[in-house]
């Protein structure tokens, strides 16, 4: 390779064991026509690598809907920012730490909230609610135990003591993840409309000042780790995951919402992925400025570090802000009072170049757009997975006979139990604003003390895999409709999206192919349920061992609530209240849960939501729920309608009686997206009824909660005590 | 009635506390940073729950030293008003503003759920509105919940009705199965034996309105408020 060949092979060790390769090398070596330093290397390293720049999905990315009227801040910036009315706006965004978590379960996932929060707070957002997505292997494998005791304690840990209730998620088991489970932190804060900040460098000759905790050697070349697929020595890789304090982040969390209130902030940034290389280029960068740093300036926790290693640090806590000229003693003053470390370590300049010393020396002096809009942008090779068609095909199967054991064989599945046990070891209430707790609504709902109605938001985090392994496109598109369902369900309309594409590796073509389809199916769905994507994050190379996971995009789904007093949870409430099916779809065994036990696999056809019935359906819900009638709402998703129906008894302990749902297996057990069921008093039926037809949307009576069992009528009954049991079985 | 709430290095109880106070209760209420070294005028003092110090070396141990705590206990040892929440009643066990000590919860992880508390003792200025025997639903959140006390001085507290909460079953049995840290005779919230500061790990400010699931925490702070001839406003959702 030009050039690289003549290279200092320290440096060239140095480059390949960032993860640069050595076509990026020479690239390198072309622009700036002489060999780089190991500082600039170290930046390169940081700054290309897939984690930051995005190399092998930007193409794709650019083509999501991220635009509507309510949307302040798209993507690019720390996170997404969405106007909610009376002055005040949502910032939230999603984000992956799925490597970190694996090598280093506790660790990995402490750091992946702590991440989340810090752009949240970035924005000038003050964060009010964490959602986690969590995707491990199958149960029975040695591994699964030892990483989800310890993510879960990881995000208990940093949640709780941060003061930001953790409100919901999934967790799910399935063996695609057995190599590499997935971690996806979904965070949401409230900011004035008119308050929001931005990750710029703007005025020439103003400071540049660090904020936060001191850059320790953790986490080095964390981004790289994280761009990476694993072999059977990742445990080997645990030096590069980075250690969390939240004590120190909840005061830093703080200290910025003070500094930013005190009007000296012109602009900020966390340090994240790539720490202090990142923020300082980018924040350059999106102000078309140029930059000076004494990197000798850095508040330091480990003796004799060198320009590279300050470069690279991942250690948390840390936050990069420009203020104007004259107001550092005033920013630091305030860094004092909660006693956060500050220092002044450079200046904005008009040059549009990274220039840095250490110790005197000038050790990175480059052009800064080389490592930000120069990055290298892959179009890699796609192709459709040659056993596709295969997958789709359903083998046969047989139907037992006694439905009832179906049934029970059915909800013993992991799924069917109740996440309660984690969600109990999250502070969810925490900032009293946790109207619709974790696990009793489709969603969760906050409500939104600051603003002078009674308005709250709902969120909630879906993905699919099996669905988007058999179908990405319509797989996607269906996790934006189940989420949309699920905001329906507890009486908010989606307003806005974050997503985590989860894949493998990204230089398999039918990795590629996966992802494009993915990318397709969301931006449809996007467009289809006016849903804009303000941000998100992708998470490539989840491969171990030459063993890719299923595809596994995880949308996080923002709604508005009008009024946080009206709300649905999915459990039943009372006794004696009509339960009325509504929507008319078919349902079906192709792509199911009950399907996929059956075969050992998913199979079937993933069919697409009608994005217009969709929509009639999820309306007519949050109407029903506004007017008061409608007092459980729950959509029928994986496991068909009888599992949903069996999840809103046991929850407070109701029976219900079906005397009008078709006997046949695929009846119970089928599914379809489209489907929900809502609970009415009797006397609401006809207002029900009339709705639905307004809305167009088929609404069926189908039986009766309340009595001592699960009931379907001319077919078994089932205790309630068993369906709690099925519910309350340790995961 | 005024109430001031230190905030230190990690409270997040602190905003919530307030929120009640004033918002739901109309009382004058309002923040000091821990490095003040003197209280602003006051009635009561209200320590709040979080991780002051990230609860490192020990639940609220750290805290205890902050400036604020000496004028705190000034305050306390003049009759004044403190009330510990959580981690709150974490700082004053630690500050000896309170009897005995807490240790991390048997389970050996934190907890978040709603408990029942049944009311010790109704003749205190916390408890009053309740009234003995009372039941009441509120939240917890803690690892380190597990109260303990040496035999000698767990006698004593429990003789001078110092306990003012015991977790309990919904029909208000106090049993084993519903005590959810492990800590001594099922003891949630006790007070001094002069009746002036007042501790307990479950959250009232998290159970003061309807549409947060509950509002039975409310009852003490009305209690206290209308012990010091204060009025509090009728509860919407009530009605």
């Amino acid at each position: 390779m030009q050039g690289v060949n003549q290279m200092n092979q320290q440096l060239l060790d140095f480059a390949r064991a960032g993860g640069l390769n050595d076509e990026e090398i020479a690239k390198i070596l072309g622009f700036i026509g002489r060999d780089p330093t190991i500082a600039e290397m170290a930046a390169f390293s940081a700054m290309w690598n897939e984690h930051v720049s995005y190399k092998s999905s930007r193409k794709y990315l650019k083509t999501f809907p991220t635009r509507g009227p309510r949307v302040l801040v798209g993507p690019g910036e720390n996170a997404g920012v969405v106007d909610v009315g009376d002055g005040w706006a949502i910032s939230f965004k999603m984000e992956s730490h799925n490597h970190p978590s694996y090598i280093e379960p506790f660790q990995g996932a402490a750091t992946g909230v702590g991440g989340i929060l810090r752009d949240i707070f970035t924005m000038g957002a003050r964060p009010i609610a964490n959602m986690d997505s969590l995707r491990f292997g199958s149960l029975s494998h040695p591994r699964t135990r030892y990483l989800v005791d310890g993510v879960v304690a990881g995000i208990s840990y940093y949640g709780n003591c941060m003061g930001v209730p953790t409100v919901g998620g999934e967790l799910t088991f399935d063996p695609t993840y057995d190599g590499n489970c997935l971690v996806n932190v979904f965070t949401l804060g409230v900011v004035r409309a008119d308050g929001v900040f931005y990750g710029k460098a703007a005025g020439v000759g103003n400071p540049v000042i660090y904020m936060g905790a001191a850059t320790g050697r953790d986490g080095i070349h964390g981004a790289s780790m994280a761009s990476a697929a694993f072999d059977e020595n990742a445990a080997e890789k645990r030096p590069t995951v980075q250690v969390g304090d939240a004590f120190t982040e909840k005061v830093v969390l703080e200290c910025t919402l003070e500094l930013m209130k005190s009007g000296l902030v012109l602009g900020i940034q966390d340090m994240g992925a790539a720490g202090l290389t990142c923020s300082t280029f980018e924040m350059a960068d999106r102000a078309k400025m140029g930059m000076k740093v004494d990197l000798s300036k850095v508040p330091q926790r480990a003796a004799n570090m060198t320009p590279q290693e300050i470069l690279l640090s991942e250690s948390q806590e840390r936050m990069l802000l420009v203020c104007e000229r004259g107001n550092e003693e005033g920013v630091l003053e305030i860094c004092r009072k909660w006693d956060i470390p500050g220092a002044v370590i450079g200046e904005v300049t008009d040059t549009r170049r990274m220039e840095m010393w250490f110790g005197g020396e000038k050790v990175v002096d480059l052009p800064i757009n080389l490592l930000t809009d120069e990055a290298p942008l892959y179009d890699r090779p796609w192709a459709q997975p040659p056993d596709l068609r295969e997958r789709c095909l359903v083998p046969t199967f047989k139907i037992g006979d006694d439905l009832k054991a179906e049934f029970l064989d059915l909800i013993d599945d992991p799924a069917f139990r109740s996440k309660a046990p984690v969600f109990k070891k999250y502070d969810h209430m925490v900032q009293v604003r946790t109207v619709v707790r974790p696990g009793d609504g489709d969603a969760a709902v906050m409500r939104l003390l600051e603003a002078p109605s009674n308005r709250g938001v709902a969120m909630t985090s879906d993905g699919n895999s099996p669905a988007c392994w058999l179908n990405p496109y319509n797989g996607a598109f269906n996790i934006v409709a189940e989420a949309c369902l699920n905001l329906a369900c507890v009486g908010s309309r989606a307003i806005a999206l974050t997503d985590c594409l989860n894949f493998g590796n990204p230089e398999r073509p039918e990795v590629m192919w996966e992802f494009k389809e993915t990318v397709a199916g969301l931006s449809e769905a996007c467009i289809a349920f006016d849903t804009p994507v303000t941000g998100g994050n992708v998470s490539l190379y989840n491969e171990t061992a030459g063993e890719s996971i299923q595809p596994t995009p995880v949308v996080g789904v923002v709604g508005l609530v009008e009024d946080v007093a009206h709300t649905a949870g999915s459990f039943f409430m009372n006794q004696g209240e009509a339960i009325v099916l509504l929507g008319d779809e078919h349902f079906q065994f192709d792509a199911s849960l009950y399907l996929r036990r059956k075969v050992g696999k998913p199979a079937g056809r993933v069919i697409k939501a009608d994005a217009k019935r969709h929509l009639a359906l999820c309306e007519l819900i949050v109407s029903g729920i506004e007017q008061g009638i409608v007092t459980t709402a729950h959509d029928i998703g994986e496991g068909g309608l009888l599992w949903a129906v069996a999840e809103s008894v046991a929850g407070h302990g109701i029976g219900a009686t079906l005397d009008n749902i078709g006997h046949e297996a695929v009846d119970l057990f089928g599914e379809a997206p489209s489907m929900a069921f809502v609970t009415v008093k009797e006397v609401d039926i006809p207002c029900l009824t009339l709705a639905a037809e307004k809305a167009g949307v088929s609404a069926i009576r189908i039986g009766t909660t309340g009595g001592p069992a699960l009931s379907v009528k001319g077919l078994f009954d089932i205790p309630v005590a068993d369906v709690i049991a099925a519910t309350t079985k340790s995961l | 009635m005024r109430f001031a709430i230190p905030v230190f290095p990690g409270s997040n109880c602190d905003k919530d506390c307030l929120h009640v106070l004033k918002d739901v209760l109309g009382q004058d209420a309002f923040f000091v940073f821990h490095k003040e070294k003197m209280l602003p005028a006051t009635d009561a003092v209200v320590l709040p729950g979080g991780f002051s110090y990230g609860d490192y070396l020990r639940s609220g141990a750290i805290a205890r030293f902050s400036p604020i705590m000496d004028d705190v206990i000034r305050f306390a040892e003049k009759g004044g008003i403190v009330i510990g929440i959580c981690n709150g009643f974490q700082i004053m066990l630690e500050a000896g503003l309170l009897p005995g000590a807490m240790r991390p919860n048997t389970c050996g992880h934190f907890i978040c759920h709603d408990v029942f508390l049944r009311v010790e003792n109704g003749d205190t200025m916390f408890t009053c509105n309740a009234g003995k025997g009372a039941i009441l639903q509120m939240p917890v959140a803690h690892a380190d919940g597990n109260y303990y006390a040496p035999p000698e001085m767990l006698k004593e507290i429990e003789d001078n009705g110092q306990v003012l909460f015991r977790y309990c079953d919904i029909d208000g049995n106090v049993t084993d199965a519903v005590n959810p840290n492990g800590t001594a005779n099922n003891i949630a919230g006790i007070m001094n034996r002069q009746g002036n500061c007042f501790g307990m790990m479950p959250h009232p400010e998290r159970a003061s309105e309807c549409i947060l699931g509950g509002d039975q925490g409310r009852v003490l702070f009305e209690s206290l408020i209308k012990s010091f001839g204060g009025r509090t406003p009728v509860c919407g959702c009530r009605g």
